[in-house]
Parts: C-alpha cells; sequence; structure tokens
C-alpha cells in the first residue's frame, strides 16, 4: 500500500513529529506495510455488533469533590527543561 | 541462594538461614559481573537496596515482617519509583525522576521487598525483542545472539539469569508472556483491572496490565497476591477482593476442560514448539485433564485489529512528551512548534515514531470509522469468540509464541514481521483476560513457553495448573549454562 508525500507530511503536522526528508520514501514504505496489515480488518463481518461496549461489566465510580493530593508544584516544576517564577517556559509564542 | 525460588527465600529469610543484606549483597554482587553482558538493568539501585535490606533485617528480627520482606526484586523500568530514574526504555525520559512510586511498587514496598534496580525494555513497550530500547537490547541467557522477547525482555532475562528471583513486568499484547517464553520463565498477565496503572507509564490504557514475572507458577502466585490491589487511583481498577492465589495451587486438575483452539496450531508454528505444547497437554491429560477442541476463529483478525488500536491510544497518550512539562527538550528550538517536533523527533526511537504515525493516521478525519471504529467491532467479535469457547471449556492453552528465540536482526526492516510474533498472545490482551506462559521444552536448547488462558479473574485457576504441571515436570528447573554456579 502505498502513501502520498503529503499524507506522510499532514500526519507529521499532526503527530507533531519532524520528519526529515530523506526519511519519507522509507517511512512511507513502512507504514503502508503496516496498513495493509489492518486492512484485514475490512473483510470482517461486523455488521450489528457495538464496538463500544465490553466484556467485562466495568461501571465508573464517581469520587466526593475532595481534595486528595497535597500541592506539589515545586517538585513537579523541577522535572521541567525551563520554569520562571512557578510558570513552564517555551519559545515566544506572540510577536 | 539465587538458584532458590521466591517461596524458599521467604522460608530462609524467616529462619535466618541468611539475613536479607547478605542475600541483597548476592544478587549485587551478581548484578554488577553480569549485567554488562546482558543488559537487562538499566538503573542499578545498590544504595537503597542494601538500606531496606538492613531495614528488612531489623523486622524479620522483631518477627513483624510482611510477606515479602527482605526478598530482593527487580522492577521494569515503566513503573514509576520515586527518586529513582524511570526511563521506559526511551532517551524522552532519560533524565525523568518521578516524585512518586507506582501503586504497583508502593505495593511491593509495603510488603518489605527490596528493589535491587529497574530492567530494560523495548521503548515505551513499544517491541517483541527488545530491540527498540534506547539502552540497547538485551541478551537471552540461552544463546546471547538471541533477543529475549519484548517488551519485558529486561525482566525475563533477570530472571533467567538469576540476577533476581523476581521482576514485575506489563503486557499490553504479549509483552510478559512472549519474553518469559523466550527465557524459559514463568509469566502471568492477570484480568484487565486485577493489576492497578497508577504510576505505570501509559503505553495503549485499554489492554496494559503490569504482572509478575519470576521461576515458578508458586512464585508468581506470591508475587500476583502482593502486586494485585484495588486502586481508587485507576479508573479501571475493578473493586474485587485478591485471593490467596498460593491457597489453591495444590488443587488437583482432575476432570478440567482445556480447551485446544485450532488456530493455535496454524501455519509458522515451529514444529519443535507444537511438539512440546503437545507433550505438555498430554501430561495435564494423563493428570486426569480433559482435553477438547475448539475454534477462536477470528484469531487471525487480532494482529490487524491490535494495530489500529494500540497505536491510536498511543498516539494519544504519547502526545503529553512535548518538551514542556518534563522528560527530553531539543536544543536551541526557534519556536514552539520546532520545539514539539523536533522533541519528538529526537526523543522517540524509529518504532515509537512509527505507531504514533499510524494511529494519527486512524484517528484522523475521514479515517476513523473505517480504522478505529472497526477494530473496536472486531474486538467484540475476539472477546464473543472467547465467551464462546468459556461456556464448554474451563481453561485454553496453546503455544505462547509461534518459534523459541530468534537473532537480532533477524526480522529485518519490515516490522510486520515482528508484529506477527504476537499472533497467540494479543487476542487475550483485546478481550482483557488473564494469561500465563509457562516453560514446557526446549528446541535447540532454547525455551519454548505453554501458553494457559484463563477466564476473567480466574488467576487462581490458571496458577493453580501450571503448579500441577510444574510438580510434574522438570522444565522451569532447567537454567542456561553458567548461571547456576
Amino acid at each position: 500500500m502505498n502513501i502520498e508525500r503529503q499524507e506522510i507530511e499532514k500526519l507529521a503536522t499532526l503527530a507533531r513529529i519532524a520528519i526529515e526528508e530523506g526519511t519519507i520514501t522509507g517511512v512511507g514504505e513502512r507504514l503502508g506495510s503496516v496498513l495493509e496489515l489492518v486492512d484485514q480488518l475490512q473483510a470482517a463481518d461486523t455488521s450489528g455488533l457495538d464496538g463500544k461496549s465490553y466484556s467485562i461489566q466495568a461501571i465508573q465510580r464517581l469520587r466526593e469533590d475532595e481534595v486528595t493530593e497535597i500541592n506539589q508544584r515545586e517538585a513537579l516544576q523541577a522535572l521541567a527543561p525551563d520554569t520562571e517564577e512557578g510558570l513552564f517556559l517555551v519559545p515566544k509564542v506572540i510577536e | 541462594m539465587h538458584n532458590l525460588t521466591i517461596a524458599e527465600l521467604i522460608k530462609g529469610l524467616q529462619s535466618k538461614e541468611f539475613s536479607s543484606v547478605e542475600l541483597t549483597q548476592h544478587f549485587l554482587d551478581r548484578i554488577a559481573t553480569m549485567n554488562p553482558g546482558y543488559n537487562a538493568l538499566i538503573t542499578v539501585t545498590a544504595d537503597q537496596a542494601l538500606r531496606d535490606a538492613a531495614e528488612a533485617d531489623r523486622r524479620l528480627a522483631a518477627g513483624n515482617a510482611p510477606a515479602l520482606c527482605g526478598v530482593p526484586m527487580l522492577h521494569k523500568d515503566i513503573f514509576c519509583t520515586s527518586g529513582v530514574r524511570t526511563s521506559c526504555g526511551s532517551k524522552m525520559l532519560d533524565n525523568f525522576i518521578p516524585p512518586y512510586n507506582a501503586t504497583v511498587v508502593e505495593n511491593f514496598e509495603q510488603a518489605g521487598a527490596v528493589v535491587l534496580g529497574k530492567t530494560n525494555m523495548d521503548e515505551f513497550a513499544m517491541g517483541s525483542s527488545n530491540e527498540t530500547s534506547f539502552y540497547g537490547p538485551v541478551q537471552n541467557p540461552w544463546d546471547t545472539d538471541c533477543v529475549p522477547g519484548g517488551s519485558s525482555g529486561g525482566s525475563a532475562a533477570a530472571v533467567a539469569a538469576r540476577l533476581a528471583p523476581g521482576a514485575t513486568a506489563t503486557d499490553t499484547g504479549g509483552s510478559i508472556r512472549q519474553p518469559a517464553a523466550l527465557c524459559g520463565i514463568t509469566g502471568l498477565k492477570p484480568t484487565y483491572g486485577r493489576v492497578s496503572r497508577w504510576g505505570m507509564i501509559a503505553f495503549a490504557s485499554s489492554l496494559d496490565q503490569g504482572g509478575p514475572m519470576a521461576r515458578t507458577a508458586e512464585d508468581c502466585a506470591i508475587m500476583l497476591s502482593c502486586m494485585a490491589s484495588f486502586d481508587e487511583k485507576d479508573s479501571t481498577s475493578i473493586d474485587q477482593e485478591v485471593p490467596d492465589y498460593s491457597a489453591t495451587l495444590s488443587k488437583d486438575v482432575q476432570g478440567l476442560r482445556v480447551g485446544v483452539p485450532a488456530e493455535y496450531f496454524s501455519e509458522g508454528l515451529n514444529p519443535g514448539t507444537e511438539k512440546a505444547v503437545r507433550a505438555a497437554l498430554a501430561e495435564l491429560e494423563a493428570q486426569g485433564a480433559e482435553i477438547i477442541d475448539i475454534s477462536l476463529p477470528n484469531t487471525g483478525l487480532s494482529v490487524p485489529a491490535y494495530y489500529v488500536i494500540a497505536p491510536a491510544e498511543a498516539s494519544a497518550n504519547l502526545s503529553r512528551f512535548d518538551g514542556v512539562k518534563y522528560g527530553y527538550r531539543c536544543e536551541d528550538p526557534k519556536d514552539l512548534q520546532d520545539l514539539y517536533t523536533r522533541t519528538r523527533a529526537e526523543g522517540f526511537g524509529e518504532e515509537v515514531q512509527r505507531r504514533i504515525l499510524i494511529g494519527t493516521y486512524c484517528l484522523s478525519a475521514g479515517y476513523y470509522d473505517a480504522y478505529y471504529g472497526k477494530a473496536q467491532q472486531v474486538r467484540k467479535l475476539i472477546q464473543q469468540d472467547f465467551e464462546r469457547a468459556f461456556a464448554t471449556v474451563d481453561v485454553i492453552m496453546g503455544p505462547t509464541c509461534p518459534t523459541p528465540a530468534f537473532k537480532f536482526g533477524s526480522k529485518g526492516d519490515d516490522p510486520v514481521a515482528m508484529y506477527l510474533e504476537d499472533i497467540y498472545t494479543i487476542a487475550t490482551n483485546l478481550a482483557g483476560l488473564p494469561g500465563m506462559s509457562v516453560p514446557c521444552g526446549m528446541v535447540d536448547n532454547k525455551p519454548v513457553g505453554l501458553q494457559i488462558i484463563g477466564n476473567y479473574f480466574d488467576e487462581a485457576r490458571i496458577l493453580n495448573i501450571a503448579h500441577q504441571y510444574q510438580q510434574a515436570t522438570d522444565w522451569h528447573n532447567q537454567a542456561p549454562e553458567g548461571v547456576t554456579s
């Protein structure tokens, strides 16, 4: 299965992954190979099946709206590449 | 001491045959000598382990020791460990030191286990050979030219090489069972929801499940009794009492109905693997089990369905790695888009990027119904196959994987060749069922795994069957050359 260059560029934009010019053909070939595999699904007769139900009858639990976690801003921001005065820093967005 | 099982180590510690400090130092020495070859561990936590062992010895002396007090263990590097780097096998998280423990890690800590370190794995658990790890591949102790399987390849190789008596692992499409089979150890993927996913780095949230790896079913039972719990922090955790899995191991298998699906003995199955699995079935038949031919007709659709659902979930889960809050960030980003796209291109390896792109494709406008919607319906078909089967049988058995361990690089450039490695394991993840791999033979001096699939929450039964099988056979006691001395 062949994937157009334009399609890969669109995917790369959506997925926020930079793909180097020289690798686009190879990436496309391997994605095509996987999509060929998953295209086998199309032959399955799934009429009348609800894909949203599960075998385990789990119920979504609710809890009281109470604070259970303590504020760990400093500990969590210590992991960040760049912070200032409690804010995460990124390159300038507004000119 | 490294040849003792967890059950034997608990007895030895409680009867003061050896101390936890002695035991811990012994395993740390083995890791220091042997791990540079196997590459099974990413991080060794020697100082902390010795401190925890000393504390365990105090509790053992005081006579108030919990279940696993002083027993050394390893955690797959997907479980967050407070203050200890948790990389998930990725450059993206090479510098990530979590400020909290995963519930699984907490459970082992409460039980008094001593953590020796963190095991190597395929990057973000995406792989079946451990070749996608940022930290390099893990060697299979049975044949160092061969892969240990994946994604929990480090945990499996470490247990096989007796660098630890047990290790935690996770299974999204076979990542506990396949490496357990390839390394000749015992591993169990529990029912979805049995083990908390809190603090377990997410790959595909509707499929991911943590479980134990050890040398025997008895040890897996001990580990699972500690590992499984209801956890309010995981919204898919199931509020059901955790049984004492060790208590029911000794029941016999008389009258047990074992379903053997024709589809698990299809083309591509190694003849030696088939022979070993058939011999294991004959052994259980001799013990009084009834072998019943069954069909799981949609087995062939499980790999295609998985490679829509798992990448779709992964593409959403991994969107959090953006170079802003934690983890890797590219050098000198020129603007915000450049920061995102280069961070992710440089921080993720090729297989992870591929799965994100596939997931993005399947979820994108115009393709959603044809791919994701269809795959979810096929998932239902697969669940119905199992429901029909479990109406007439108690458990299902077959091979864990089609061949014994394969050589590094042998799957070539086409990702699909590697994906098909999980042909017998993926369906249980799609259905949410528990599955286990137990050593049942050798082909060319490489181990073969018997897979035992149970109904929902039937872990006690499959552990019982595996234990009964191991009482009558010796495959789980086989060891790679040079690791027992």
